[in-house]
């Protein structure tokens, strides 16, 4: 095996942040390639929601003793963490969801709700994962929208050719920043333009694009940006929504309950604040706490050395794969290591994924097999599943080599037995 | 070094392989034989099964769709065994392989234990790998929901 020496993070270093890769799998030392599903956790993030539970555990915005002060501090200085690594102004535009998922339901609760009414079109992708798009079908069939799809070339990229066309009548652009199927790095800046010039506003689900690249939303000039914190080395149970905060401002709330209000009579409520008008009830406190903690930690890293580290890993994937398996490996997507991330989908000779990724698992592997939630987009690339090869910053070039070697023992396991 | 595939014989029977590389009653059937179509959402597998039925038998049946060796193999071996037989037995069968695979359903203690699961029993490995008792499954699930469906039209 190679020495793994990439530019910018020492990846053994950064591999031994991470409890689980000390792991084995059916006798063999894991090798995790599924990050576009799930990150694993480094022990900063793990230390601080233990000590969370054992110090401060107490519920937020309510009590006046010292440990509920505290767990309200803590959880709000996670929200100023996730701020500034997003670029955002203000606190206030930072809201605490379960999930990328809710947070794009609530925009198409909250927003799509009240603006969005028989005869107007959101505008999606046709690499949209499942989450942007099931949210707008749902206001098709209850309020009459139009849903309108961006197509793809035959390189896996937006065909943006007819972009002014397809824009006619939009209300709402909802686009992935990165797909989670091809690796595509969509041009987010040059839609959420366009869609500004006709009126419209523009969503980013950036859940494959926060983990990996550094992220700016006055950059990307979109209007909401949905993420999820355990693709970023962060908790599960906990995403973000971040919005404008003058359009979050004129938007109903999403759920009702305790938090979200400044009033209860009983004849109605008023309202809270930015940002709690969005979050009722009981938030996931520790999972807020242990993502202000993974943001501090891939901060730390440096985002630039993330997503060099990224590129670099990518173009090594490439390399090996093509060398080595030819034509027999189809890698869908863009084919060059700079419009894309490290989220590969590919097919394999005629060995179905489900029992590539089954003889994969055999040697400690873990790679994806499945449609990915993007359905629409397979029926694209006409197949029914793929297996998915995903990096992110603890992977060497040893975990590729694993996946060459796990590749081929498939073909001689199911071919030549 | 070869890679040790300790525990994969066990799932991929040399049977299973030989159902998956050369499937048996693949096709279609036209109407006004039935068709039912069954989904695995975790994998996307997709089957077509369809269905002719006279005087309370499966007269023919044919496979469509896609899917990995084991779900293959299933519904190649799930053909042999019931064309020609009363839905009964069918039903029958189908109770029986369930429960091979650890899903246990209303009425198991019916099952009879002299059923003969044939080639089937060489999915006995698949128990094993929790995850693909799905691929095991899906073709019978397909056919008892064609069966429910074509007792409904004629309800």
């Amino acid at each position: 095996m190679k020495k793994s020496v990439l530019e910018g993070l020492d990846s053994s270093v950064v591999k031994a942040d991470f409890p689980l890769l000390r792991r084995e799998v059916n006798g063999k030392q894991i090798v995790y390639l599924d990050s576009a599903a799930t990150s694993q956790k480094p022990q900063v993030v793990l230390d601080v929601l233990n000590s969370y539970y054992e110090e401060i555990n107490a519920n937020v915005h309510r009590g006046a003793y010292k440990i509920a002060e505290q767990a309200t501090l803590a959880m709000e200085e996670a929200r100023g963490n996730v701020r500034q690594f997003i670029g955002a102004s203000s606190d206030r535009e930072v809201i605490f969801t379960k999930n990328a998922t809710e947070a794009i339901n609530l925009v198409a609760y909250a927003w799509g709700r009240k603006n969005l009414n028989k005869g107007d079109v959101v505008l999606i992708t046709s690499l949209e994962h499942h989450a942007n798009i099931v949210p707008w079908h749902q206001l098709v069939e209850e309020r009459g929208i139009e849903l309108r799809w961006i197509p793809l070339t035959i390189d896996g990229c937006l065909d943006l050719d007819n972009l002014d066309e397809l824009l006619d009548g939009v209300k709402l652009v909802s686009i992935a920043a990165v797909s989670n199927v091809l690796g595509t790095i969509n041009p987010v800046r040059k839609i959420a333009d366009a869609a500004h010039a006709v009126g419209a506003l523009c969503l980013v689900d950036a859940c494959q694009a926060v983990p990996h690249l550094p992220t700016d939303v006055t950059e990307l000039g979109c209007d909401f940006l949905a993420f999820s914190g355990h693709k970023m080395c962060g908790p599960t149970g906990v995403g973000v929504l971040w919005g404008r905060s003058e359009i979050l401002e004129e938007m109903p709330p999403f759920l009702g309950g305790g938090e979200m209000i400044l009033n209860v009579t009983k004849e109605g409520f008023t309202t809270n604040d930015l940002p709690w008008k969005f979050e009722a009830g009981t938030p996931p406190i520790a999972e807020i706490i242990g993502l202000g903690a993974a943001v501090i930690y891939l901060t730390e890293l440096g985002m630039k050395n993330v997503q060099a580290h990224g590129e670099e890993l990518t173009q090594y994937m490439f390399e090996t794969l093509s060398e080595r398996f030819g034509d027999d490996l189809l890698i869908y997507g863009p084919q060059d290591a700079t419009s894309r991330t490290g989220v590969f989908s590919m097919s394999y000779r005629d060995i179905h994924p489900h029992d590539l990724s089954q003889i994969l698992d055999q040697q400690g592997i873990c790679v994806r097999a499945g449609h990915h939630c993007a359905k629409p987009l397979m029926k694209l690339l006409d197949v029914n599943a793929t297996i998915r090869a995903s990096t992110y910053l603890y992977n060497d070039k040893a975990d590729i080599d694993a996946l060459v070697v796990g590749l081929q023992s498939a073909r001689t396991f199911f071919e030549e037995r | 070094m070869e890679p040790s595939m300790d525990g994969l014989e066990d799932l991929y029977m040399e049977i299973i392989l030989d159902h998956y590389r050369d499937p048996r009653n693949r096709g279609e059937l036209a109407p006004p034989a039935h068709m039912a179509e069954g989904f695995n959402p975790m994998c996307g597998d997709e089957i077509k099964v369809f269905l002719d039925l006279e005087d309370g038998q499966i007269k023919k049946i044919r496979i469509g769709g896609q899917g990995c060796s084991i779900s293959q193999a299933s519904a190649s071996i799930m053909t042999t065994l019931v064309e020609g037989k009363s839905i009964e037995d069918v039903k029958h069968i189908s109770k029986a392989f369930k429960s091979m695979m650890a899903i246990h359903e209303e009425g198991e203690e019916e099952i009879s234990q002299d059923i003969d699961l044939g080639d089937l029993e060489a999915l006995q490995g698949v128990v094993q790998f929790p995850l693909r008792i799905k691929c095991a499954i899906l073709s019978w699930h397909t056919l008892e929901q064609g069966l429910r469906e074509i007792d409904a039209s004629a309800q």
